[in-house]
């Protein structure tokens, strides 16, 4: 008798989060309808035109998309490159400092950037590079000429990298700095005892050591590679950096809620989201096939 | 030899720890220049002469904010959203967790649900498709904008899952003897074995509620429904970047003096997360590890 009260116990406890994700999650899947229509909203998605794929054909005819897929890919490749490289060197870094005290402060003081938004960063941020600040300050001290950085096509994708990257490291370490506590201290002894030193303790102990966990962490952001980072960008572009800063979420927004067109904006939404699907599917069969470990 | 290899130590432990120090200056002398600009006067925060220590100080910047009722209200407004949003998203985490971290021979119906629940966690229908169910609820410009469309986070439902299955099998059986049900193992034996998991969760979700700017851009229209990131992103580009054209009226929009005004705003609005982040940091790492990638 007990068993199947038991399965209505599990039921009722998924009812709520099931009502919540019908709603806001696969309600929505259904608005992707638009993406095949000439959506207008005053007819509704049950009257409006159906024009198959124009839509999709559309989006691959205009200037801008090729651009727009061009900086996405640009940016995110360069956040995911650095997004990997800078956080273990920086595990690397502090596994080798042995003051509790000190490592444990440093510790604080890197993860806080992770917790502040885009929004109160993007202020820092236009200071460090405005034409009054710190960077063009030194810039002047060595006869070189101010910059607009926030505003020039040159500039603004590599500062996006190099400020997601300030922003993210200390918090991507700390996956890294647990792989490190997990290396049995017996292999750095026997090779203390053989005479390796520090540096080669850490290319041949340490480095193979947190090698899965790299692979398996660089697999998984594999899917981030059409999400460049719409919070960052939304909060750093201006029309003059249109051209090299525009992504595909930020071209949704302006093109979707400021431009009223929903078909368009869904269209390139919905290639995004497949193409995000796939991709994530792909790296979760990576991480299963390579490793003992899965994402879900 | 011995007093050799210390040197040698000592050396290359220098240079270890110059690193260190360099790395974290870098991450905290762009805060502290925020900080020291809201203390500055304004005049020498325009001409761009604050560095990490207040110039000309003055509390100016504070008063006038005392007297900014929009700035409270959107304060108030995150404040209870982050209460509302936070409670809703830990109960609905918790009671869809538990019965996913069960084995499909103890929940039988246990791979329709994950199956559902991964298919909303890979797909969605996008921001615009969103946007229109948010408005045929009527919730455009509530709180509940703001809470509802979130309110299952889908990627923390796996995370605390995962830490629910490490959770002792034996425990739960000597309780099941006892005449526990369901719902009082959950909250007598996994709740409690799973705190860091849910202090991680806690505080991704009052960071996730207090940061968003976002649902508020999109939801709300009226100013005075703000929440105080939305405000604080309204205020910081208050100049509308869109009509600007040529870059001398830009650069002239850059400058505008009310650097050290925003930078206070942007220093209140950063404290309640300065307050609760030292008490959840010795939660979250555990939390997260352990949770994070499934053995």
């Amino acid at each position: 008798m007990r068993k199947p009260k038991k399965q209505l116990y599990y039921h009722v406890m998924m009812l709520p989060g099931m009502i919540f994700l019908a709603i806001f999650s696969f309600v929505p899947m259904f608005g992707i309808i638009m993406a095949f229509q000439n959506y207008i909203p005053a007819k509704g998605i049950l009257n409006s035109k159906w024009v198959n794929f124009d839509n999709f054909k559309f989006i691959f005819t205009i200037p801008d998309s090729k651009q727009i897929f061009f900086n996405t890919i640009t940016i995110a490749l360069g956040k995911m490159i650095l997004g990997v490289i800078v956080p273990v060197c920086f595990a690397l870094l502090l596994n080798e400092i042995r003051r509790k005290a000190f490592k444990k402060t440093i510790q604080t003081i890197v993860y806080l950037p992770h917790f502040l938004s885009w929004v109160v960063l993007a202020s820092v941020v236009q200071y460090i590079f405005s034409y009054e600040g710190p960077i063009n300050s030194i810039l002047s001290a060595l006869q070189i000429s101010p910059i607009m950085f926030m505003g020039s096509n040159t500039w603004f994708r590599p500062i996006m990298i190099l400020t997601e990257t300030w922003k993210e490291f200390g918090y991507g370490s700390i996956i890294y700095l647990a792989a490190l506590t997990g290396i049995d201290p017996g292999l750095y002894e026997a090779a203390a005892i053989d005479g390796a030193n520090r540096f080669k303790r850490l290319l041949h102990i340490t480095l193979p050591g947190i090698l899965p966990i790299i692979l398996i962490m660089t697999t998984m952001s594999l899917p981030n590679i059409l999400s460049a980072g719409f919070d960052q960008i939304f909060n750093l572009y201006n029309p003059l950096v249109y051209e090299s800063g525009d992504i595909i979420d930020t071209y949704v927004y302006r093109v979707g809620m400021l431009q009223r067109q929903y078909s368009l904006a869904t269209a390139v939404g919905l290639i995004k989201s497949v193409a995000g699907a796939i991709l994530i599917a792909t790296a979760n069969k990576l991480v299963t096939t390579f490793s003992d470990r899965r994402m879900f | 030899m011995q007093i050799q290899k210390r040197k040698k130590l000592y050396i290359s432990d220098v240079m270890i720890y110059l690193t260190a120090v360099l790395l974290m200056l870098l991450c905290l002398l762009p805060l502290l220049n925020v900080v020291a600009t809201s203390f500055s006067s304004s005049a020498a925060a325009t001409a761009g002469k604050v560095g990490i220590l207040p110039v000309g100080f003055t509390l100016n910047a504070y008063r006038k904010i005392l007297d900014d009722q929009q700035f409270w209200r959107s304060f108030m407004i995150s404040v209870i959203r982050v209460v509302l949003g936070t409670i809703l998203n830990l109960v609905l985490v918790i009671t869809m967790a538990y019965p996913l971290s069960k084995s499909r021979r103890e929940f039988h119906s246990q791979g329709i649900y994950i199956k559902f629940v991964l298919f909303a966690m890979l797909f969605n229908g996008g921001m615009v498709p969103l946007f229109m169910v948010v408005n045929k609820l009527g919730l455009l410009n509530s709180i509940w904008a703001l809470i509802l469309p979130g309110a299952v986070g889908v990627g923390n439902v796996i995370l605390l899952m995962n830490f629910f299955r490490s959770v002792p099998k034996s425990l739960e059986e000597a309780a099941e003897i006892d005449g526990a049900n369901p719902l009082q193992i959950l909250i007598n034996i996994f709740l409690p074995a799973s705190k860091p998991c849910l202090a991680t969760i806690c505080l991704f979700s009052i960071v996730g509620h207090w940061n968003d700017y976002f649902s508020g851009i999109l939801y709300i229209s009226k100013t005075s429904n703000y929440p105080l990131q939305t405000y604080i992103q309204l205020i910081s580009a208050a100049f509308d970047l869109s009509k600007v054209t040529d870059i001398e009226k830009l650069k002239q929009y850059l400058s505008i003096s009310t650097r050290t005004l925003n930078s206070a705003k942007i220093v209140i609005s950063v404290i309640p997360l300065l307050i609760i982040y030292p008490a959840l940091q010795k939660y979250f790492t555990t939390g997260l590890v352990v949770g994070a990638v499934k053995e």
